[in-house]
């Protein structure tokens, strides 16, 4: 293979004009080189013999007529067992690594291996010879964590083929050969444990798509009852800054019911990508004992790393998502935040001039997002297993105004909108999602009259609400009044969750059905009460013995006495016909 | 030594081309012209056409004037020789003092591996009980402060810069006014802490360009200091100045905009400053004081929205005082639980009280009868805001929270506070010594 080369002929913050000669592909890598250092770089554009790239890191001093080598591959990740654990950078280099080869600063120019050369691995094997196999399918086994991470045919194999040789039980690393297969035109491909797979291109290599219909427990009860996403689904959380997105975020990846979490920092503060590296590897994970960080991988591309590469961040992630999808896992995938993405789309669509959209976004905007929503999903495996990828993106809204274009396009194509308010932000009603505006097209595990009555009072508290504003206490009825008291009291037990304690941070769901089931009742019984102070004095109280009830361990002593007291209070102020 | 070219191929705005090869990308040229000397920067690389922006602004630039390329990008020195002084924007001594050129450092260096990074856990304290008691200042932090024009922001800071327990302070002036400028000398000077400071200042009256380079001259620096195990503090005022000199030249360069002018990157080149706000591991630590002045009021202009979204916090400032409400340190869980039992118990519950005194002034306003519990609530607030809220109010941390339990047992009885009764037993002052005390 003729290695390509170009000379760049222009440079423009981080986007290269490039001349070259024969034959380059878009979205393949190039690499600028600059004195020692190569920085990566991929092909965004191609116009006659000029290429235009989009730089992955800082492009000062690099020069009219400096060298440009092409790889004649697209940007791609390395799949294989280790990838658990790991905290990479957009592009997957691995940051510890980095810290320790080049201490304090990122440098520029230097790519390490995403996955360890040297480990080796127990290998069972799962196929004979003479197996006919297709992409996808497994070929054996290594214990990674806590699961079986299973090697598959490589997805790039199309069509289907025969097993020529496999390898016995043993350890091996994952660059050693562990199979041989043959293509239907008879060609031999070696295979090992790992291997390359680009970005951008989603991995089909499964039976088909279902529907999500299985919810996914994040323990938020405000999601789980009201807004609740499914395994496979995609959601987003919108809201200004301040309003607890990230905090969501962090909470959701420590105790959402799935197997695997990938969180993608895309564009984000670095100290709070630094606060669940240091965290993860000390919280238990309840579900199985050990480390949380066991399930986890971090993709920090935080604010100040280079913009390129934090467009493909946002790809890295999701195709690390589906790989483990593959093993029939149910993967969450955490983006925060999307905007920044669509931010750096932005930035190089202005330098490559084009016509700029709405708001200077270019116009492929919308279907740039659409085609990441669209990775995620529940699907069928070719063992008939399942597997599945839930796709949560946070939206950081300029001025907080849901009418911008990137709000707007994730809306069209999510399941599940849970937007964040100021207003309940400033007031600390946490989490800020607004009981009223959001929405989500999954089923919750909640029955669904229960939640409607506690839907139908939070929408009616809320008229009264308006209405007190302007006519004051005195004016208000104490029928009107005790709406508003009741939605006020779903709002402060029940959709205010305190994520500081050990024990109201998660909520699981029989739990949830039972508190919602207390709620039902209380909604619908009718009150005793001389006046509005009266009525307050009850609620408040009763909303009192409902947060000590929330705080107390699910099933405990405490919890039961808890619950009779509540009993004892109702009952004493019900109106009996 | 380095190629002199003499033609001068276009001016607009503040941004020149020249016919020039060998460049780098970012490099410094300098340009003389019948006013003088000033340094260049490249911002963009097209064949042999060569974009650059003139520091000292296009004023005065003829097509025969003579560009140097320095082949270097643009540098500042790093020594213990700075302290003390004042430089300007393009790094050159502005108090008459010799130039520094000893150790020259790389300005706008790479971003720090957040792997390197710890979470952070010391507090800065400031003596301003509504930064110590409410929102307390952690070191690593980067925080802007929020205002309209007119307010007290720069005496906030200078204060700030003056009681705060750092090694030293880096002031970077970007379109600073220069009285304001002399003032914070002068307030630095008379409080001693002048020869721990060092002043990259760029006032109103010197050009738009040269402001650019103020941001990262002070980072630079602090981040050589911070490796040296040193505790640096950061102030920039005015990032809404920085943000508009970087619109000018987007608008020049004929960058699409996206918001109000801004260019699209606006987000990007904010982050890339803040996030030089670091707690090293095993190294000192970089906290940044921002002003960003809000035009109009708006938070959601968009300087102080991209700001939002980047800081840990912010502070607003309105009508000469820091307020409780909107203002926010998204750090101070990190440290306010280990200075004292009784620190978030009466950061909550003073605010919560303010809060509700705030409604009943409103209820007051509109007519309604006031009830015992409001004239409870109006004493209490006036105490709250001239006792705590005020910036003249200058008392440790432990002296704060003392102050806050006294003036609430000046106006409330102790299960009106709802605090929790094992606080209220050890810190509830005796009845005695709470009448009349020096709130």
């Amino acid at each position: 293979m003729n290695q390509q080369t170009g000379t760049i002929i222009g440079i423009s913050g981080n986007m290269l004009t490039v001349t070259f000669e024969g034959t380059i592909t878009q979205n393949e890598v190039g690499y600028a080189v600059h004195g020692d250092a190569h920085l990566k770089s991929e092909v965004i554009r191609i116009q006659g013999n000029k290429a235009f790239l989009q730089v992955f890191e800082s492009t000062k001093g690099l020069k009219v007529g400096d060298t440009v080598e092409f790889s004649d591959e697209l940007l791609s990740v390395q799949l294989g067992p280790g990838l658990l654990t790991q905290i990479y950078d957009g592009l997957q280099n691995p940051l510890p690594e980095l810290a320790e080869a080049h201490g304090f600063f990122l440098p520029r120019g230097v790519i390490l291996d995403a996955l360890s050369k040297g480990r080796k691995w127990h290998f069972t094997p799962l196929v004979q010879k003479g197996d006919k196999v297709r992409k996808g399918y497994y070929l054996g086994w290594v214990p990674e964590t806590q699961f079986k991470h299973y090697i598959m045919v490589p997805y790039y194999l199309e069509g289907e083929l025969t097993v020529e040789s496999i390898r016995k039980e043993g350890d091996y690393t994952i660059r050693e050969i562990i199979a041989t297969v043959k293509d239907e035109k008879g060609q031999m491909h070696d295979v090992s444990m790992y291997f390359e797979w680009p970005v951008k291109l989603p991995v089909k290599a499964y039976k088909h798509k279902i529907l999500p219909t299985q919810p996914l427990v994040t323990k938020a009860r405000i999601i789980d009852t009201f807004f609740p996403v499914a395994k496979g689904g995609t959601y987003c959380i919108p809201g200004p800054f301040g309003a607890g997105k990230t905090v969501l975020q962090q909470i959701t990846s420590r105790y959402a019911d799935v197997d695997i979490v990938i969180i993608a920092a895309c564009g984000e503060r670095a100290g709070e990508i630094v606060e669940t590296m240091r965290e993860f590897p000390e919280l238990i994970d309840p579900r199985t004992g050990k480390s949380l960080m066991e399930r986890t991988i971090i993709i920090a591309n935080t604010s100040s790393m280079p913009v390129a590469a934090r467009e493909a961040s946002v790809y890295t992630a999701t195709t690390l998502g589906e790989y483990y999808r593959q093993m029939g896992l149910d993967v969450l995938l955490l983006a925060d935040s999307t905007s920044r993405w669509a931010q750096a789309m932005r930035e190089l669509s202005g330098r490559l001039e084009e016509i700029p959209g709405e708001e200077a976004f270019p116009a492929y905007l919308e279907s740039r997002i659409a085609e990441f929503y669209e990775r995620a999903g529940m699907v069928e495996l070719y063992n008939d297993e399942k597997g599945s990828l839930t796709i949560g993106g946070t939206v950081s809204p300029a001025g907080g105004n849901f009418e911008e274009p990137v709000t707007q396009a994730t809306l069209k194509v999510v399941s599940a909108f849970h937007g964040l308010s100021r207003e309940r932000s400033n007031a600390r009603r946490y989490p800020a999602i607004h009981p009223l505006e959001s929405w989500s097209k999954y089923e919750s595990f909640v029955l669904y009259d229960t939640v409607q009555k506690a839907r139908d009072f939070l929408k009616k508290g809320s008229d009264v609400h308006q209405m007190m504003m302007v006519v004051g206490e005195e004016g208000t009825s104490l029928e009107d009044f005790i709406i508003y008291l009741k939605s006020e009291f779903i709002d402060a037990v029940y959709l205010q969750q305190n994520a500081f304690d050990p024990v109201d941070a998660a909520t699981n769901p029989e739990r949830q059905k039972y508190v919602m089931n207390q709620i039902y009742e209380i909604l619908g019984s009718e009150f005793q009460f001389s006046d509005n102070e009266e009525a307050r004095t009850f609620f408040y109280d009763l909303r009192q013995k409902f947060i000590d009830w929330n705080y107390s361990e699910w099933k405990s002593d405490e919890f039961n006495s808890q619950e009779k007291s509540i009993k004892k209070l109702i009952e004493g102020k019900k109106k009996h016909a | 030594m380095r190629k002199i070219y003499n033609k001068v191929l276009s001016v607009s705005g503040n941004v020149i081309t020249v016919k020039a090869t060998d460049v780098g990308y970012e490099d410094l040229a300098e340009i003389t012209t019948r006013l003088g000397k000033s340094l260049a920067q490249v911002i963009k690389l097209e064949d042999d056409i060569v974009s650059l922006q003139v520091f000292a602004g296009s004023r005065g630039v003829s097509t025969t004037d003579e560009v140097r390329f320095l082949g270097r990008s643009m540098q500042v020195a790093f020594s213990d020789n700075m302290l003390g002084r004042i430089f300007n924007g393009s790094g050159m001594p502005r108090d008459g003092g010799p130039e520094i050129t000893e150790n020259l450092i790389s300005i706008g260096g790479p971003s720090v591996n957040p792997a390197k990074r710890i979470i952070p856990r010391r507090i800065v304290r400031t003596n301003i009980p509504m930064i110590d008691v409410f929102n307390s200042l952690v070191a690593s932090q980067k925080l802007p402060i929020f205002s309209v024009s007119g307010e007290p922001y720069n005496e906030l800071l200078a204060r700030i810069a003056l009681q705060a327990e750092v090694d030293m302070i880096i002031l970077g002036g970007i379109g600073l006014k220069f009285d304001e400028y002399m003032k914070f000398r002068n307030t630095l000077e008379d409080g001693g802490a002048l020869n721990k400071s060092i002043f990259f200042v760029h006032t109103a009256s010197d050009p738009v360009v040269e402001g650019l380079m103020v941001p990262d001259l002070s980072l630079a620096v602090a981040e050589k200091f911070a490796l040296q195990g040193k505790e640096v503090l950061v102030l920039l005022t005015d990032m809404t100045n920085f943000s508009d000199a970087l619109k000018e030249i987007a608008i020049t360069m004929e960058q699409v905009p996206s918001n109000r002018g801004y260019p699209g990157d606006l987000y990007s080149q904010l982050a890339s400053r803040y996030e030089k706000a670091v707690d090293f591991d095993g190294a000192g630590a970089i906290t940044i004081l921002a002003v960003t002045t809000m035009p109009g009021d708006d938070v959601t202009h968009p300087v102080p929205d991209n700001t939002g979204y980047i800081t840990e916090g912010q502070f607003y400032l309105r009508n000469g005082r820091i307020e409780p409400f909107g203002s926010l340190s998204r750090l101070k869980q990190q440290v306010n639980k280990d200075t004292r039992d009784d620190h978030r118990a009466i950061m909550d519950g003073m605010i919560q009280l303010y809060a509700q005194y705030l409604e009943t002034e409103e209820k007051r306003s509109m007519g309604f009868r006031m009830s015992t519990w409001d004239k409870k609530l109006q004493k209490y607030g006036k105490l709250f805001e001239s006792g705590m809220m005020d910036l003249s109010v200058n008392i440790p941390l432990e002296e704060a929270l003392d102050r806050g339990w006294s003036i609430l047992a000046e106006c409330f009885s102790t299960e009106e506070t709802g605090l929790r009764s094992e606080l209220i037993k050890k810190f509830w002052p005796k009845k005695t010594e709470s009448k009349g005390t020096e709130v």
